[in-house]
């Protein structure tokens, strides 16, 4: 900001009766400083926690306790000890696959609930539809932590209680909405006359849905199912609210519940507990960064 | 030959059957649609919805029914300190945090505004922390809070030499509390970023230059025109992430479950241990509706305080 109102307070006048190269030197410089550095600065503390995850993941115990003799930054030998002993020595693998069940699950269901309900409220245009739009959007608002409560006696009563029906079933109140929301701005995107060539040509809502909206819907689809997937993996209240047992938990709670055992916290295998079960996120978000920037920023513009 | 063909053609093309005609029908067809998402959402939201405001009012306890009770519930918790406690620490996180969230989003949203190199690079970049499951990452910052091998206190005793004593994050009331509400913002800070730059890409740079011919400080771009066009974006995201934040529960159950003392529950985590744990399920699910007018009153002010001024200034609704 300083150098900002300096710059002005100068003038055009006197920046013009400047020598070029020093102007460009000046401006250079400012840009370093008013936007490289502080963007470093952003990186390197949105990324540091990562980093020291991956570091003491990979770290021995003697050097994890020991900042004197070695540099705490850097590994002096790394080892798959910690790793290891999570998948060999904890139900690691399978908590992984029922995150992994779940996740897949809900996302399925969440997709078809959603493409069936974006599609009336969107293309049917029955009476009242926005004011439906507007139901499912506010259903968004509704956090989880209140409804689990309520929640967890219901799924005891269903009999769901400790089962992966009782995550599969209730991710969808914060995946559906969400999913919806999302479609019904992409099939705003795709242009309405397609569909009336088709119902001229005597096809069926249902065939106009299955072979023209859906395919020309697919990146719309993609993101929807990458956004329920990740908010899946990601889920913990329910699932720490209605799993019990230790093999059918998901990752994240069983980390938290599992592995912390007494007071003797085992940071390297804690760490890479929660490397391991980021990544498998990270790696699917990779893939797909356009279409989750560009969904998220879209849905948000909606 | 021809001839044949047309006619053979006409008999192909059959009516649809009863069945395709029924689910042609518009009433059916939008109510088998809706079907799922609406029964998805009324059994599991909006059921429990009204069943928490129910149980509030009751004695349930798990394992066993309730009965009425009124408004006992309440009444109990208005003279429970740890309670109180808890309210002035959601609300607390909430608006620090918040202001946290966005002060710096909102930077990194302007600073990746500008022309850089690998550009989507570093957008990816800069959402890992959003992407990550909160628990996970809050794992992390637990690890980093460690009060004897703090990599934070490591580097203020050890390599700045600031200060001599190791930080104890974790273990006394107010450093806990702003341990928690440093990990809540460097997680929010990429979503409000990546929505705020969303908004400011929307902005029309001939506004700049018109302002830039008429002399206008980069302050007063910066208020005159980036400030009032990101408004309606930013009353939608600021709604969303007081709400998430008011309800938080993943960072302060993972990283210090309510301690030291009870100082650093959020309403979220209380009614969690009071409820599931502790088996008084009533008395969990009142402390939940206790949040609901929190996030009525959040939700309004936001919505009124930053998208009337979208109105004021006549603009059209895009």
């Amino acid at each position: 900001m300083t150098e900002a109102s300096t710059a002005t307070a100068d003038g055009p006048e006197a920046r013009a009766a400047l020598a070029p190269e020093l102007m460009t030197w000046d401006s250079k410089a400012r840009r370093v400083v008013t936007l490289y550095v502080p963007l470093a600065c952003f990186v390197i503390i949105l990324l540091f926690p990562f980093y020291w995850m991956a570091v003491t993941a990979f770290k021995p115990n003697a050097e994890l306790y020991d900042y004197k003799t070695y540099n705490p930054f850097w590994i002096a030998s790394p080892t798959l000890d910690h790793i290891r002993h999570l998948l060999f020595n904890t139900s690691y693998p399978r908590w992984l696959w029922t995150t992994m069940l779940v996740a897949i699950a809900s996302t399925a269901l969440s997709l078809f609930a959603s493409v069936l309900a974006a599609y009336a409220i969107q293309r049917l245009r029955f009476r009242g539809s926005q004011y439906v739009g507007l139901a499912i959007y506010l259903a968004y608002l509704v956090p989880p932590s209140i409804l689990f409560i309520p929640l967890a006696t219901m799924v005891f009563r269903l009999g769901l209680f400790d089962t992966p029906f009782a995550l599969i079933l209730t991710y969808p109140t914060f995946l559906v909405p969400f999913c919806t929301w999302l479609l019904i701005g992409y099939f705003k995107s795709i242009p309405y006359e397609l569909e009336e060539c088709a119902l001229i040509d005597g096809a069926t809502r249902l065939q106009i849905l299955t072979q023209i909206t859906l395919p020309l819907a697919v990146p719309g689809l993609i993101s929807a199912g990458i956004f329920s997937f990740t908010l899946s993996w990601n889920e913990f209240i329910y699932a720490l609210a209605f799993i019990q047992s230790s093999e059918s938990k998901t990752v994240p709670v069983a980390i938290l519940t599992e592995l912390v055992s007494g007071d003797v916290y085992q940071w390297g295998a804690l760490m890479a507990g929660s490397l391991l079960g980021s990544l498998p996120v990270a790696i699917f978000y990779s893939f797909f960064v356009d279409y989750y920037v560009s969904s998220l920023t879209g849905a948000v513009k909606e | 030959m021809s001839v044949a063909a047309s006619t053979a053609w006409k008999n192909v093309r059959q009516e649809p059957g009863w069945l395709a005609r029924f689910f042609d029908w518009k009433p059916v067809l939008v109510f088998c649609c809706m079907l799922p998402a609406t029964g998805l959402l009324l059994v599991f939201l909006t059921y429990p919805l009204g069943l928490g405001i129910w149980l509030a009012f009751t004695d349930t306890m798990i394992g066993r029914g309730g009965a009425w009770v009124g408004l006992e519930n309440f009444e109990y918790l208005a003279e429970d300190p740890v309670f109180w406690t808890a309210v002035f620490y959601s609300v607390f996180y909430t608006a620090v945090a918040t202001v946290g969230k966005f002060a710096l989003g909102l930077w990194l949203a302007l600073l990746l505004n500008n022309h850089l190199p690998f550009k989507s690079l570093l957008r990816a970049i800069v959402l890992l922390p959003w992407i990550t499951p909160t628990v996970l990452s809050a794992i992390a910052f637990w690890w980093i809070y460690d009060p004897q091998f703090s990599i934070v206190s490591y580097i203020l005793v050890d390599v700045l030499h600031l200060r001599n004593t190791y930080i104890d994050f974790l273990g006394s009331t107010w450093p806990a509390r702003w341990s928690l509400i440093a990990a809540n913002v460097w997680r929010g800070i990429p979503f409000v970023a990546i929505c705020l730059l969303a908004g400011l890409q929307t902005i029309s740079p001939s506004l700049y230059e018109a302002a830039l011919l008429d002399g206008a400080t980069p302050w007063q771009r910066f208020t005159q025109i980036t400030v009032p066009l990101l408004m309606p974006i930013l009353a939608i995201v600021m709604t969303f992430s007081i709400i998430f934040t008011f309800t938080d529960f993943q960072l302060v159950y993972a990283i210090t479950r309510g301690g030291p003392v009870n100082s650093t529950h959020l309403m979220a985590t209380l009614a969690f241990q009071r409820g599931i744990p502790g088996g008084q399920l009533a008395e969990g699910a009142a402390i939940a509706v206790s949040m609901i007018p929190f996030l009525i009153f959040a939700t309004l002010f936001t919505y009124f305080g930053m998208a009337r001024r979208k109105w004021q200034q006549g603009e059209g609704n895009d």
